[in-house]
């Protein structure tokens, strides 16, 4: 069924001259989806074409998470740039379009918790204050509420869309279950809004990926997150090192192994993971380990020796 | 018998109230019952007979010509006027105040000719504005034909009875639709189902559409404007209605038609919405070369810069944002000089 619609689909552009799906060109890379990851495929594409001895076209798309997964699912990405793991709808619709992917780590995110720098009592906050916070149909509306010995002042919300995929990542850590959330907060998918929203709201309490904190340090001030094992602050060690938990995320790419067999997007990743440690904490974001890009890096070779089995054979 | 007439006539009208030498009090409050009679003075003389004006029909006793509050009342109305306008004038003089200082100092050669970079120092526009004129072209390409034609056929072909008025209503209407609208038929329409893909056709036909309704629209006026004695003039010739359209109807209309259609693709070129839906890319590290290459678009580029953490991208697009001002002026521009150009030939 998947088949003959792409066939039909690579019959009609082929009359009207007209690019089908990815690899419609040997030297494309056409990638898709979270705009949080996109900073640094950007970085990556940027310097790959710049490295590249031949002609090389990567295109990068911010269609979101979700929208990505669609997109990719559907057969016409080489490459999905995601802020979270794929779902298990999102799964199911590549096994039914038969597309097989190949997931690796890049980087990982701190959702940051961030207030107005007049805000002087709030340092620290457990995981069960965020929760009591935010969760859907909460009233709280007073910092006093939160706990006795703080101001009588109003609280005001600000928060991520729920197009994007901190919002999912947000309300899955601190919720238990992605999208729930109270209704009556100051929501935008542009982060940019929300760090103008924080900056000029002393009672402001709002969150959002880190690179929008370490943009405006000065203008904002991050809270610790306490899970019960004592607070912790964003910084790129305590996220590297996972004890920024539970709003560290991974970010992540996924590369379709049909796409793999061309040689274009196999050196693109390659070049992705090899210059991850180098180009991921210029865009805000924090690197893994390096020996997380070299298992990756092994993983890649295995297809590169049977993409040249493949080509070798008769 | 007749001068109490005139008098009260004047009063009104004048600037300041003839006395005739008569105490002015005597004019603070004129009978009118003159008014009611034919009589060579009175302002009914070019009917003298019958019905008498309506103005004299009320009451007279109750005329005040209270000439300082209406005088206020006629300035303070000058002065909303100019406070509406204002208003318009002072906040895009704001926005462009605010542009031209954040982006100025950005503009450069290089930045309008390079390709983007992470580091907003190196950012570049050329990819989006060779996407941007890709996009132009192809869409004047669509929608020119399509909208003239559509505009021809329904004001000098179409009987004029329900279904003419029917289409006339819908094109309308389509005309106030939110672009997004468009945005989501032309995903749906070119981009999967005629499966042109992300590419540079898809955007243009799906602006096309968006700006076809103000193109006919702005068509039907130009046409209906032509005089008809020209028309008639043609067919007592024995001018066919094609040689009528194209030797008399259409040199006469084309500025209005030309203006039209330079305004409706300003717009087209000014949206961001629609063409993020079929597929405007983020990174676009190449100039597109043929109409079936992805692409992006300089306010998609915008909107991208805009929304990055750091305040240098802001600068770039608001760089940006001045290129794609001056592009859209000069689109006017090339409206305002080719309608000169035409009408005065004509």
């Amino acid at each position: 069924m998947a088949a003959t619609r792409l066939a039909v689909a690579c019959v009609l552009p082929a009359a009207t001259l007209v690019a089908c799906g990815p690899g419609s060109a040997s030297y494309t890379v056409s990638v898709d989806g979270s705009s949080t990851v996109y900073p640094i495929t950007e970085a990556m594409a940027e310097e790959f074409g710049i490295a590249a001895t031949e002609k090389v076209n990567v295109t990068i798309a911010t269609s979101g998470t979700g929208g990505g997964f669609k997109a990719f699912c559907a057969g016409e990405r080489d490459i999905s740039n995601a802020s979270r793991h794929i779902k298990e709808s999102e799964i199911e619709l590549c096994k039914k379009n038969g597309i097989e992917y190949v997931e690796f780590n890049i980087a990982i995110d701190g959702l940051t918790v961030v207030v107005n720098p007049a805000n002087t009592f709030v340092e620290c906050l457990t995981v069960a204050e965020l929760e009591r916070i935010w969760k859907p149909g909460s009233t709280l509306s007073r910092w006093s509420e939160v706990r006795a010995e703080w101001p009588n002042e109003p609280i005001k919300l600000y928060g991520a869309g729920t197009n994007s995929g901190t919002f999912d990542y947000f309300t899955e850590a601190i919720m238990g279950r992605v999208g729930a959330i109270r209704d009556d907060f100051s929501a935008s998918e542009d982060d940019n809004v929300l760090v103008q929203g924080v900056e000029g709201d002393r009672n402001a309490l709002g969150f959002f990926g880190y690179a929008y904190y370490a943009e405006n340090t000065t203008r904002l001030k991050s809270v610790a997150v306490d899970p019960g094992t004592g607070c912790v602050q964003p910084t790129p060690e305590s996220i590297q090192a996972g004890t920024y938990a539970p709003l560290a995320r991974p970010l992540l790419i996924y590369v379709s192994r049909e796409s793999m067999k061309r040689s274009v997007v196999r050196d693109f990743v390659r070049f992705y993971l090899e210059h991850s440690l180098e180009y991921v904490p210029e865009t805000g974001y924090i690197a893994l380990g390096a020996d997380v890009y070299e298992q990756h890096l092994k993983t890649l070779a295995v297809f590169d020796s049977t993409a040249v089995a493949t080509s070798a054979a008769p | 018998m007749t001068e109490p007439v005139k008098d009260a006539v004047a009063v009104p009208a004048a600037p300041t109230p003839r006395t005739n030498g008569r105490p002015a009090t005597q004019f603070v409050r004129p009978t009118f019952a003159g008014l009611q009679r034919p009589s060579n003075g009175s302002i009914n003389a070019d009917e003298s007979n019958s019905a008498p004006h309506p103005a004299a029909q009320r009451d007279p006793s109750r005329f005040a010509p209270r000439v300082a509050q209406r005088r206020f009342i006629a300035s303070a109305f000058a002065a909303l006027c100019l406070v509406a306008t204002l208003i318009g004038v002072v906040v895009l003089a704001a926005l462009l105040i605010d542009i031209f200082r954040d982006g100025a100092s950005r503009l450069s050669w290089s930045m309008i000719t390079g390709f983007p970079s992470r580091f907003a120092d190196r950012a570049g526009i050329g990819p989006a504005l060779a996407g941007s004129a890709w996009v132009l072209a192809l869409t004047a390409l669509f929608a020119f034909p399509l909208g003239v034609g559509t505009a021809i056929w329904l004001e000098e072909y179409a009987p004029n009875n329900r279904w003419r008025r029917l289409i006339e209503m819908n094109i309308a209407n389509l005309a106030g639709v939110p672009s997004i609208v468009y945005g989501i038929l032309g995903l749906a329409l070119f981009v999967r189902v005629m499966s042109l893909g992300r590419s540079l056709m898809a955007a243009a036909l799906t602006l096309a559409l968006l700006i076809l309704p103000v193109i006919i629209i702005a068509s039907q006026e130009a046409i209906k404007a032509v005089p008809r004695t020209i028309r008639l003039g043609a067919y007592a010739l024995g001018a066919t209605r094609w040689e009528t359209i194209k030797h008399q109807i259409l040199p006469v209309a084309l500025p209005g038609i030309m203006t039209g259609t330079i305004l409706a693709l300003s717009r087209a070129i000014g949206e961001a919405a629609p063409v993020i839906l079929v597929g405007a890319l983020g990174f676009v590290a190449f100039i597109p070369t043929n109409p079936s290459d992805q692409y992006t678009v300089l306010p998609f580029q915008i909107f991208n810069w805009v929304s990055r953490p750091q305040t240098a991208f802001h600068e770039v697009a608001a760089a940006a944002s001045i290129v794609l001002l001056a592009l859209l002026l000069s689109m006017s521009a090339i409206a305002i000089w080719l309608r000169n150009k035409y009408t005065r030939r004509s």
